[in-house]
């Protein structure tokens, strides 16, 4: 029997205000080696953790907003971003980092990570999970 | 039923402890399983033995020391977390240098795999936090 | 899949409920506890977009938080139930899974 579980991380509060952000993303990154089903949702001041050119340095604090690039190379590539959130924030795809993964099925054609969804399909894709990890 | 509880906030600060614990009572009451208590975030500062509460109010570490011991609890705290936030056992002490180790009974260190773990073993997640 | 949506900030501190509501499908729960329990007055600002929703989606606060702030014996939205921390625990297990808005 199989024990591969949908697993989905979400994410709803902006980088460096306070540490969920960093230290969900460490979860997911040692979470990978079980070879689950993973999706990561970013929703709400989640959109801000995807976003390019952070720099954090003029607040002391470590930019760690590289770490999501290797996504990826961890098989993670189920990235889902919402629209309402991205929009309310005056944001759009073109604000944030482009991640993408290697199919290797596609001969390691490289393809995006990241999926812009309305809040509508987040609900949908939510209701699918079996495990569901806020912080 | 076999639960996993995730407990994302420290004593007092937060309801968050206080009301994975009621949660994890009334359980163990049903006749449920607690299959692991994993602290992450801030929630590790639960495992310090080193707490004064006033005498008058609830000792939320020995509170959980406590119901670890009465129904073999297995409470994890996340090493990464706890070395950001200065919990430490004995061998984590000796490990990093330091003059002492301040982890309560009841609790062990261990890393991120075990909330994973729990998640895939567990027939429910739930999270208690901020 | 039947989903548990637990919410346990304010909505007046907070969005959380507000995006709660937004993705909770129907036939899926919502309980409000700690300082979410302050929704389930009726009454509040919340009050309409909550009702709006309970057509689909079963709404339940727990007691212990309602009393511990004062609003035991206050008017709560028409089709609220109340639990208690038995009553969690069996909308965890009668649920397919939990999912925590924080």
């Amino acid at each position: 029997m199989s024990d591969v579980k949908k697993f989905l991380y979400v994410n709803r509060k902006q980088p460096y205000g306070t540490i969920y952000a960093l230290e969900s993303l460490e979860v997911v990154l040692i979470g990978a080696a079980f070879e689950q089903d993973v999706s990561l949702a970013f929703v709400d001041d989640g959109v801000y953790q995807l976003t390019k050119g952070q720099d954090p340095s003029g607040i002391g604090m470590k930019n760690f907003s590289p770490t999501y690039t290797a996504l990826g190379d961890y098989d993670i590539n189920k990235i889902y971003v919402e629209k309402e959130s991205l929009e309310a924030r005056g944001l759009t795809i073109d604000d944030l980092q482009h991640l993408t993964w290697e199919d290797e099925d596609e001969d390691w054609a490289e393809k995006d990570s990241i999926r812009v969804v309305s809040a509508s399909e987040m609900a949908e894709i939510m209701d699918q999970q079996d495990v569901v990890l806020s912080f | 039923m076999k639960f996993g509880i995730l407990i994302n906030e420290g004593p007092y600060q937060h309801q968050a402890s206080d009301s994975a614990y009621k949660f994890i009572e009334a359980a163990l009451e049903a006749g449920h399983e607690i299959f692991r208590v994993f602290f992450y975030h801030d929630g590790v500062n639960n495992s310090t033995r080193y707490t004064v509460p006033p005498q008058d109010d609830r000792n939320i570490q020995v509170r959980w020391s406590e119901l670890a011991a009465k129904h073999d609890l297995d409470l994890v705290v996340c090493i990464a977390a706890a070395q950001r936030r200065g919990i430490l056992d004995e061998n984590e002490a000796k490990r990093q240098g330091k003059d002492g180790d301040n982890i309560a009974p009841g609790f062990r260190i261990s890393g991120l795999g075990q909330l994973i773990e729990a998640g895939i073993q567990a027939d429910r997640l739930v999270t208690f936090g901020d | 899949m039947a989903i548990l949506h637990t919410v346990n900030k304010s909505p007046f501190e907070r969005d959380a409920l507000e995006s709660c509501l937004k993705h909770a499908l129907a036939g899926s729960s919502v309980l409000l506890f700690e300082d979410g329990v302050a929704a389930a007055v009726d009454g509040t600002a919340y009050a309409d977009q909550i009702k709006g929703v309970m057509e689909n989606v079963s709404l339940f606060v727990l007691g212990e938080d309602l009393k511990a702030r004062g609003l035991g014996e206050h008017k709560l939205i028409d089709g609220i139930t109340v639990v208690d921390y038995k009553g969690f625990v069996e909308l965890a297990a009668k649920n397919d899974s939990v999912q925590s808005w924080l």
